[in-house]
């Protein structure tokens, strides 16, 4: 038995776009990534840790964490219920609101965080309503939280709405033929087959949070402690010409992303062990 | 527990799939819902479960022991369902599934763990799959799945155990071993059953009575003797088993199969001649009764029974199973003219049978 | 058809919940939608023509915006053909061959993905920028690409990186190569075999990658931001003009602008459903 790299086949180009791929990807990609890893190596361990570890960068860790993990948590709950509307309710018109769903991906980043600053400001269309009942969004961490849900909004329901396409309605009437309710059907046999796309779609709403910038920066009012995200301190430091100091911010914040990537692969590979059909 | 099904009609849309079906099932027996796919022998079989409601008609009504259920929804009917895909639930064990019905239950009916724990093995033991209490649905092979299938169903002690195609998703040899087992299952639990097939040797082997259906209506209710020796109509005929059939018309007071002007479809006074390939003797002279002049085509002898296709002459195709013995006696040769004579055979014009004269 | 609203897809007995259920999540599953996706697009449109429509063209047909039109478009026509060939390259070589690390390529592709925009800007400030490892080489030769053009272009790149490929490669593993090798046996050449056969059975998840990649290069906002330097009539592209002008309080422009990439969304919604319709209905 020899090493063998590639098994034979009779499709002509393998070398040529194989080449291709790995010289596009090296120069695009991996080359610019390693000189982020370089430039956060020249801190030393010690100054890496001075770095992420200050209060300020530490409040702004906290607070971006925290807004994304909730904004998570409300497009879990409402992502599920608008998934369930749009395969299991008739209504009118369904296939523009399906469309609609992914607005958040489509429009510029920008562009939502400039309507939902104007949106939620304290004499914006909703902003005076919320103030009358004594709620503050705008240039408050609550403000944030809302910037977040509105783009991550699309990923648990294109996450959920296939699963429940997909699932077998014999399910439902094998529980209910063994004598459960309606209730019992869904907390016992629904909810379980679509916790791992909930799951996913979670930690792909959360990942996408952690490192927003366009959606947020405009609604969050931007105060040092208080309402600043770490994407924007990592802009800050660069204008201050404190490379070291952002790239160590930027690696934090990297290593946190991939290992929830890493999260969801092994996650379902797990799941996918006994979920498959 | 009897089930006696009134006036139950069902429509899709423009489509009826059931029409005014009245039927009663014996307490104890196992019924088989035989007839080809869209003949609405499964949506019969999901109206009795309470997986499809029947259109509402004035007389329309479901018994279960002489007690109306048409009101009464699936999770209340206690009806064991098993359904053609197994419908497990993947994130469950087996061991999980089979409970599944016992722990839905209303707490105060629920039984205590220990209980739970002990039916369920006792469920295992009785469906042979005693060690695979902790595996997944998809660790388990296809003919497992079903069983387990049942076993959930079992579990909830229905009064009646339904099986939608139980055994159409496994391969023939699980298939013929599963059969039989289910009917032995049956002898020692004696539930009332109901099973849709569209494979009649399957409906014949494991049976105690067979409702033939077609296009949404009954065209015999019987024993698989009944069924098999005694058809109601031509479709059933047809159905069960193979057949030869040989097109004709009604003249004045015989039906002619003789003739080779061609049918025209929709014409009126048409008869069909039915006989079954074990039912045609060949012999060399004509005799008394009616017989058809044929010759030997091709003749095949490998398995259990001999093939012989033979040529009459309007070139129609005809086929004869003989037992070897019987084959060897006769000794046929190919392109020999022979002489058909059926022993026993059905003639039907229009749509009803025949009992006239014919010719052949 | 009006009387069915509400109830439920599947009408089977005992399955579905009582139609209040389904009101209520209707409500809800509506209530949310319009409060955090209709309204903030209705006050896109609604500011942008609140001082009437002359402003707002004169509003997009000022220097400076026509500027960061043209970098917008040119910035997408060239990242998006240059993934495209990337895209095509990739999953060509990943998903008709089988050979090994193929899983780590897919993975590395996917990387961009995983790098927040802010980051993906960084990393080339690191590379190119005055205290970066290129820097100085860059100031001798008087070649500028952090706070000038090839920058953005290359942010851009970066970003849009695995819109293309990522789509095709599930798509060209799943058809197999039968056809490609039934096309090779009848006598056609590898590039024929590519043409004729490969190309017209990927053509819908061509175009969604196309359209996905392009609407992520127009509208990018973080990465181009810090490569960027917001040099105004040189290096704003749209969306960081829409920052400008909003900074400076000048509201009408900078929805005005807003509008126009509000306008790319929905030109990009129609044509993701129609490219989906295609692809399931054939």
């Amino acid at each position: 038995m020899s090493f063998r790299f590639k098994e034979s086949s009779v499709l002509p180009g393998f070398g040529l776009s194989l080449g291709y791929t790995l010289l596009y990807l090296g120069l695009i990609v991996l080359l610019p990534l390693s000189a982020l890893v370089v430039k956060s190596s020249e801190l030393g361990f010690g100054g890496f840790f001075r770095t992420i570890l200050d209060p300020r960068v530490l409040a702004s860790f906290k607070l971006t964490f925290g807004a994304s993990l909730a904004a998570a948590a409300v497009n879990v709950v409402f992502g599920t219920i608008v998934a369930w509307f749009l395969v299991r309710i008739r209504f009118p018109g369904k296939r523009v609101i399906d469309a609609i769903v992914d607005l958040p991906f489509a429009l510029p980043t920008a562009v939502s965080g400039i309507a939902l600053a104007m949106l939620y400001s304290p004499n914006g269309k909703l902003g005076i309503f919320l103030q009358s009942i004594g709620i503050k969004v705008a240039f408050t961490q609550l403000g944030i939280t809302v910037a977040l849900i509105f783009i991550g909004l699309p990923f648990v329901i294109r996450t959920v709405q296939p699963a429940l396409e997909e699932m077998d309605r014999e399910l439902e009437e094998a529980a209910s033929s063994l004598g459960a309710s309606r209730t019992q059907t869904l907390t016992k046999v629904i909810l379980p087959l679509l916790m791992p796309p909930i799951i996913t779609g979670f930690t792909l709403a959360f990942a996408r949070a952690v490192g927003e910038y366009g959606s947020v920066i405009f609604i969050a009012g931007n105060m040092p402690m208080k309402t600043e995200i770490t994407s924007l301190l990592i802009i800050t430091k660069l204008e201050q010409y404190d490379y070291a100091g952002a790239t160590a911010i930027a690696v934090a914040m990297l290593v946190v992303s991939l290992a929830l990537i890493l999260l969801i692969n092994l996650f379902q590979s797990w799941s996918g062990k006994h979920l498959v059909r | 527990m009897s089930i006696i099904l009134k006036n139950i009609s069902k429509t899709f849309g423009d489509f009826h799939a059931l029409k005014n079906i009245n039927i009663e099932f014996q307490s104890g027996e196992l019924t088989a819902l035989l007839g080809p796919s869209g003949s609405g022998k499964t949506t019969l079989l999901r109206i009795v479960a309470g997986l499809e409601e029947a259109d509402r008609g004035a007389n329309a009504d479901i018994l279960f022991d002489s007690q109306t259920v048409t009101s009464s929804p699936v999770n209340r009917r206690q009806v064991g369902f098993v359904f053609q895909h197994y419908a497990l639930f993947r994130h469950m064990t087996v061991f999980e599934n089979i409970a599944f019905g016992l722990r839905v239950k209303p707490r105060d009916q629920r039984p205590s763990k220990q209980d739970i724990k002990d039916k369920v093995n006792e469920l295992l033991r009785l469906v042979q799959l005693e060690n695979m209490a902790g595996r997944y649905p998809s660790q388990l092979s296809g003919g497992q799945r079903q069983r387990i299938a049942l076993a959930r169903a079992l579990a909830i002690e229905p009064k009646v155990l339904l099986l939608d195609e139980p055994f159409g998703a496994l391969d023939a040899q699980v298939r013929a071993e599963l059969r039989r087992w289910l009917r032995k299952l049956h002898d020692t639990l004696h539930v009332t059953s109901i099973f849709v097939t569209h494979d009649q040797e399957e409906a014949l082997e494991v049976a105690d009575r067979i409702v033939v259906m077609n296009h949404g209506a009954i065209e015999q209710i019987g024993t698989p003797n009944e069924v098999f020796h005694r058809p109601a109509t031509e479709f059933v005929m047809q159905f069960l088993g193979d057949v030869n059939v040989f097109h004709g018309r009604i003249e004045s007071d015989s039906a002619i199969f003789n003739e080779t002007v061609p049918l025209i479809e929709g014409q009126e006074n048409t008869a069909r001649l039915l006989v079954r390939p074990h039912d045609l003797t060949i012999q060399s002279t004509p005799g008394k009764g009616p017989a058809l002049p044929a010759k030997v085509y091709r003749v095949l002898t490998a398995g259990p029974i001999v093939k012989v296709e033979l040529i009459d002459r309007h070139n129609r195709l005809i086929q004869v199973h003989l037992s070897h013995d019987n084959y060897n006696q006769t000794m046929l040769k190919l392109h020999e003219e022979v002489y058909l004579v059926p022993r026993e055979s059905r003639v039907y014009a229009n749509n009803d049978a025949w009992t006239g004269a014919y010719v052949i | 058809m009006f009387i069915n609203i509400l109830k439920s897809t599947d009408k089977r007995p005992g399955l579905n919940p009582p139609l209040i259920v389904n009101m209520a999540i209707t409500v809800i599953a509506l209530g949310f939608l319009f409060m955090f996706v209709i309204m903030p697009l209705i006050i896109v449109l609604k500011e942008a023509f609140s001082a009437g429509l002359s402003l707002w063209w004169a509003s997009i047909t000022e220097k400076d915006a026509l500027s960061a039109l043209r970098l917008t478009l040119l910035v997408a026509a060239i990242a998006v053909p240059v993934n495209l060939v990337f895209g095509l390259a990739a999953s060509w070589a990943l998903a008709k061959f089988r050979f090994k690390g193929k899983s780590l390529i897919i993975t590395l592709i996917d990387l961009p993905f995983a790098v927040s925009p802010v980051v993906s800007g960084l990393i080339y400030v690191l590379l190119f920028g005055l205290h970066g490892w290129l820097g100085p080489w860059l100031a001798q030769h008087d070649i500028q690409i952090i706070f000038a053009v090839p920058g953005i272009v290359l942010a851009t790149i970066f970003v849009t990186f695995p819109f293309i490929a990522r789509e095709l490669i599930p798509l060209m593993s799943e058809q197999g190569t039968d056809e490609e090798q039934a096309a090779l046996s009848l006598g056609a050449s590898g590039w024929q075999t590519f043409r004729r056969v490969t190309l017209p059975n990927i053509k819908w998840g061509l175009m969604y990658g196309i359209i996905l990649c392009n609407a992520r290069a127009m509208g990018e906002f973080g990465a181009v931001s810090v490569v960027s330097g917001h040099i105004r009539g040189e290096t704003n592209t749209l969306p960081l003009q829409v920052e400008v002008l909003y900074n400076e309080y000048n509201f009408v422009a900078a929805f005005a602008v807003a509008s126009l990439l509000a306008g790319l969304a929905l030109v990009t919604l129609v044509l993701k459903s129609i490219v989906e319709w295609k692809t399931k209905h054939g």
